[in-house]
């Protein structure tokens, strides 16, 4: 065991996974979004946009996530128009392809979650809202999707777990993030145990934390 | 279409084998998933603490570090380590391990800390009374677990091992980083040498989807064949 190595690679890693986090966060937040809007369409009636959304949702976690992030990032700059047109300024940048692979396949997943909430939601509590006089959109927003967040927050939980260990695939796109800063230390010095021990208890932290905080926010909202 | 012409022309042969390659190590990973599961999950049921948390470690480090950590750990750290072990042995020569059983076998203990949790559900979650039902008859404790809790434990963690199957599928592809080829390597090999990557990679998620999609029917069998009589 190589103390000293651990102790001078801590604060590289540490550093690292500031990036690690602020990868999480935009692609939860944009994530999360996606994933509300693809859990309404997939309750529309309308079986073409119902049939959408469902493409959508099996495309994402029917395919590894390096395949998405790889398309994004190698596969959409050969397009001509593309790469002529504003969005290249964006698209050429790894983190944002990165977090555009994340939300995206984030945003499916979720959207998985949000919708069997939203179909858990008993029709006894709509009907009650409607009976007292309340507009559709005001149950919507005030009624389903309150009792839609609760629902899902467990299995919400566990999704940004996944996606914390997704954003390590950042470093096959160049980006420096924990698992990048790892895999770099491990092969310059070829000690592969000592940093793993060090990244994964930053990793092993990051996941504690999320998972106390969500088991907090399940007791406070809890009926 | 020239592209996955099969012969030198295209990649169609290429892309093929490397399909075949997925599949194998997904079904070796699998296999030592399982049979990790065979050896955590009675750890986890066990009455002793002290072996509860020895299992409790290592599923929570294994879902709790990303996968791509865990391959880097046995990529660089798989040789030194059976290195290690050689020269207690007294044998000092370079020792370089085949980058298939390295890769089957990280993405195998991840699987396998999968399929601990499932296990111990589906254990769990069969009733207390059968248990007693079996030593009442004098059923021997191998003859109640084969007879008795390996028939009922099938039938309700086949749904779950689908999920971890198509984890473990989906996790081969991160093999690719350690020059394995599989689907992955194979695309990132044909979009080099021909600049086309978002054909070439929009291929591989096409062929995955096809093996998760068959996975998914061939296990939806398996699963009415073990939910007979229910």
């Amino acid at each position: 065991m190589d103390f000293e190595l651990m102790i001078n690679s801590f604060p590289k890693l540490l550093n690292a996974a500031v990036v690690t986090l602020k990868l999480l966060s935009v692609s939860l937040i944009v994530g999360l979004f996606i994933g509300l809007l693809f859990a309404i369409l997939r309750l529309n009636k309308n079986i073409f946009i119902n049939k959408f959304a469902y493409g959508y949702s099996y495309i994402f976690r029917g395919t590894p996530l390096l395949v998405q992030i790889f398309i994004i990032y190698f596969g959409l700059g050969q397009i001509e128009s593309l790469r002529s047109s504003f969005l290249w300024v964006i698209l050429k940048e790894p983190y944002w392809c990165a977090i555009i692979a994340f939300a995206l396949n984030t945003g499916a997943y979720t959207s998985e979650i949000l919708r069997s909430a939203f179909q858990t939601i008993k029709p006894g509590i709509i009907e009650a809202g409607k009976s007292l006089g309340i507009s559709n959109k005001i149950i919507f927003y005030k009624v389903q999707i309150p009792i839609a967040i609760r629902q899902s927050l467990p299995a919400y939980g566990n999704e940004i777990i996944l996606m914390l260990k997704g954003t390590s695939l950042a470093s096959t796109v160049t980006l420096m993030d924990l698992t990048g800063v790892a895999k770099y230390i491990i092969s310059t010095t070829f000690k592969p145990i000592e940093v793993f021990i060090v990244a994964g208890g930053i990793y092993l932290f990051m996941t504690f934390i999320i998972h106390n905080v969500i088991k907090f926010l399940e007791k406070k909202y809890s009926y | 279409m020239e592209l996955l012409a099969f012969g030198d022309t295209g990649w169609g042969d290429e892309l093929f084998r490397a399909t075949l390659m997925t599949i194998a190590v997904s079904i070796t990973a699998m296999l030592i998933g399982f049979s990790f599961a065979a050896v955590f999950t009675p750890l986890k049921l066990s009455k002793f603490k002290f072996l509860n948390l020895i299992a409790n470690i290592y599923t929570t480090i294994i879902r709790g570090v990303p996968e791509l950590l865990v391959i880097y750990l046995f990529f660089f750290g798989g040789s030194g380590a059976i290195m290690f072990v050689a020269s207690m042995f007294g044998y000092n020569e370079y020792i370089e391990i085949n980058a298939f059983l390295t890769g089957s076998f990280a993405i195998g203990i991840i699987s396998g800390a999968y399929s601990t949790e499932v296990f111990r559900g589906a254990i769990q979650s069969i009733d207390k009374g059968q248990f007693e039902a079996a030593k009442v008859l004098g059923f021997s404790k191998f003859k109640q677990f084969y007879k008795i809790v390996l028939p009922q434990m099938l039938r309700l963690a086949i749904p779950n091992l689908s999920n971890v199957w198509q984890i473990t599928l989906k996790d081969t592809s991160l093999i690719s980083v350690t020059g394995l080829v599989e689907i992955m390597r194979q695309s990132y090999i044909a979009a080099g040498s021909t600049r086309d990557p978002l054909f070439f990679y929009s291929f591989a998620a096409v062929l995955y989807l096809l093996l998760t999609f068959v996975s998914m029917k061939l296990i939806n069998r398996l699963e009415v064949k073990y939910s007979r009589g229910y």
